[in-house]
């Protein structure tokens, strides 16, 4: 069996960087793993812009982004990669079995595996849309590759559920392609999507959004040929007698994701609540000794960017773990999301003496102005951050230096305080 | 004089920026957090741009469309014709990213690049 420093699972932004960053820090043998024809994931069919302005200081598009990841570790003799080649398992004890066309069936050991695998959309099944199971229902992001990839229009007359940043985007998209996006419904109150989305995908097109919007029932057998949309109350119940019924040929869905874990939770990876996806320390180490993760398969983000940085952490802690050179930890301390933060990662920081700089990454509950983020260790404020605007759908960051984390013990709490 | 609230549009902070005009003319603006939203904020409100990103399609390529980026802003009011300009162009593989698809598209100063290698 052939033996690597570290072996990881998807070829993504996320994969990609960890390779590199894991080649940068010193592995001298690192695989990775893609199912798709050709690396770069998701972003390949993203042709929109807007990436990489944190990682890159530079406004690529995604197959723009993605190329860089991709030069970034090609022509490298200790970076392998393989391209339509599905992993079917990974165990505890960091074997990796996959196959392929051209390999069949194989397993690889790695002394590290990162899991980059990436997220996956929720479907109608996910949302339970009453109505008959007529062609013409996508996911925003099938109806994406479809587009932008492979030729073919899915519809001409679209209505959108979810005002997430894929919906969003593809209401543009399927605009400039001549087709006429009838609406966008948004259960919630606000949306979902970046603000720029906003602008440029839905007030350049006079879309109209409805808030507080749902679809009750898609209407049609054969096609879909009308959607039934109520107001919702703040409980997100369909109010009686606000139904109204909108005509169009396709429904896009873009109501959220789900990092794609099977392979994680068959490995024995703990899954930590809210964000779906494997608890891990500030390295990015999941439960499993030797086994990392990083990008939207720990919890959904809204920046590529983010993904790339978080990637490298994992690479860089999963080469140094496989030279032997990981600094041991002696400290444990919780993280726990406190008042108006929904989600943390890391949820647990393993601290080697003298401690070690974190970044956490975490999600706001509701939108808020003008608050202070503040990390908190009983009484103690060890670090804080003015806000001037927090929203559900924009990752909230904040670095703490080395020496604060020494002051850590037990658990530290991450909340908002309003102003 | 006349304010205007507008959400940035420069990266994705997405900040709220006030624009003050007078008859119609930029005077100020607050609420950005760096130069380019104040640049975004003036062009906005006099003479709105926006960047273009479609496909075209590829002849000998892995896939059958070529994603494309203008190397430049776009009158916002001339996108649709660039789009339409752009559904009767073919590239022919191999192309680099950065390799000029359309030089100069309609007259209006702007290339359209390639996304990707194909």
């Amino acid at each position: 069996m052939e033996l690597y420093d570290v072996v990881i699972v998807g070829g993504g932004p996320g994969g990609l960087s960890a390779a590199y960053s894991a080649y940068q820090n010193g592995a001298k043998k690192i695989l990775v793993i893609e199912r798709d024809r050709e690396l770069g994931g998701i972003l390949q069919q993203c042709i929109h812009n807007g990436f990489g302005l944190h990682h890159f200081k530079e406004e690529l598009t995604g197959p723009g982004y993605a190329g860089r990841c991709i030069d970034l570790i090609k022509d490298k003799p200790e970076i392998e990669t393989l391209t339509d080649t599905m992993v079917l398992s990974v165990s505890k004890d960091k074997k990796v079995t996959a196959v392929s066309p051209d390999k069949g069936l194989f397993t690889v050991q790695g002394k590290t595996v990162i899991l980059t695998m990436g997220c996956r959309e929720r479907t109608r099944g996910a949302i339970r849309t009453a109505g008959e199971r007529p062609a013409g229902v996508f996911t925003a992001g099938a109806a994406q590759r479809m587009v932008n990839m492979e030729g073919y229009l899915p519809g001409r007359k679209i209505v959108i559920l979810g005002s997430g940043d894929i919906g969003l985007i593809m209401a543009r998209r399927m605009s400039l392609e001549g087709c006429k996006v009838q609406a966008v419904c948004e259960i919630c109150p606000y949306s979902n999507g970046l603000t720029r989305n906003m602008v440029q995908c839905l007030y350049d097109f006079d879309i109209p959004l409805y808030l507080s919007h749902t679809i009750l029932k898609i209407k049609g057998r054969d096609r879909v040929e009308g959607v039934t949309v109520a107001k919702v109350d703040e409980k997100m119940r369909p109010i009686p007698g606000t139904e109204f019924d909108i005509e169009c040929d396709t429904l896009l869905l873009s109501v959220g994701l789900i990092p794609e874990n099977e392979l994680s939770m068959a490995a024995g990876v703990e899954i930590a609540p809210f964000t779906n996806g494997p608890k891990v320390d500030q390295r990015r180490q999941t439960n499993l000794p030797g086994i990392y993760a990083a990008g939207n398969v720990v919890h959904v983000h809204d920046l590529v960017d983010f993904v790339s940085d978080e990637a490298e952490i994992a690479g860089k802690f999963a080469a140094l773990e496989a030279q032997g050179t990981l600094t041991p930890a002696v400290d444990t301390v919780a993280v726990m999301p406190a008042n108006g933060i929904r989600t943390c990662v890391p949820q647990v920081l393993h601290l080697p003496e003298g401690g070690e700089p974190v970044r956490l990454f975490m999600r706001a509950g509701a939108p808020d102005r003008k608050v202070t983020l503040e990390v908190k260790c009983g009484d103690e404020v060890l670090v804080k951050k003015m806000l001037p605007v927090v929203k559900p759908s924009e990752m909230i960051t904040l670095d703490i230096p080395a020496a604060k984390t020494v002051l850590m013990h037990d658990k530290i709490e991450v909340g908002l305080r309003a102003k | 004089m006349e304010t205007k609230v507008m959400n940035c549009i420069m990266c994705p902070m997405g900040c709220e920026m006030t624009v003050t005009l007078e008859n119609g003319k930029f005077v100020s603006v607050t609420g950005n957090s760096c130069p380019r939203g104040a640049r975004y904020a003036e062009t906005e409100v006099t003479d709105p741009r926006r960047m273009l990103t479609t496909t075209v399609r590829i002849r000998g390529g892995l896939l059958p469309l070529l994603p494309v980026v203008s190397a430049d802003v776009l009158p916002k009011g001339r996108i649709a014709d660039c789009v339409a300009y752009l559904r009767n162009v073919t590239a022919e593989a191999p192309v680099k990213a950065g390799d000029v698809i359309v030089h100069d598209i309609l007259g209006l100063g702007v290339n359209i690049v390639a996304s990707r290698d194909m």
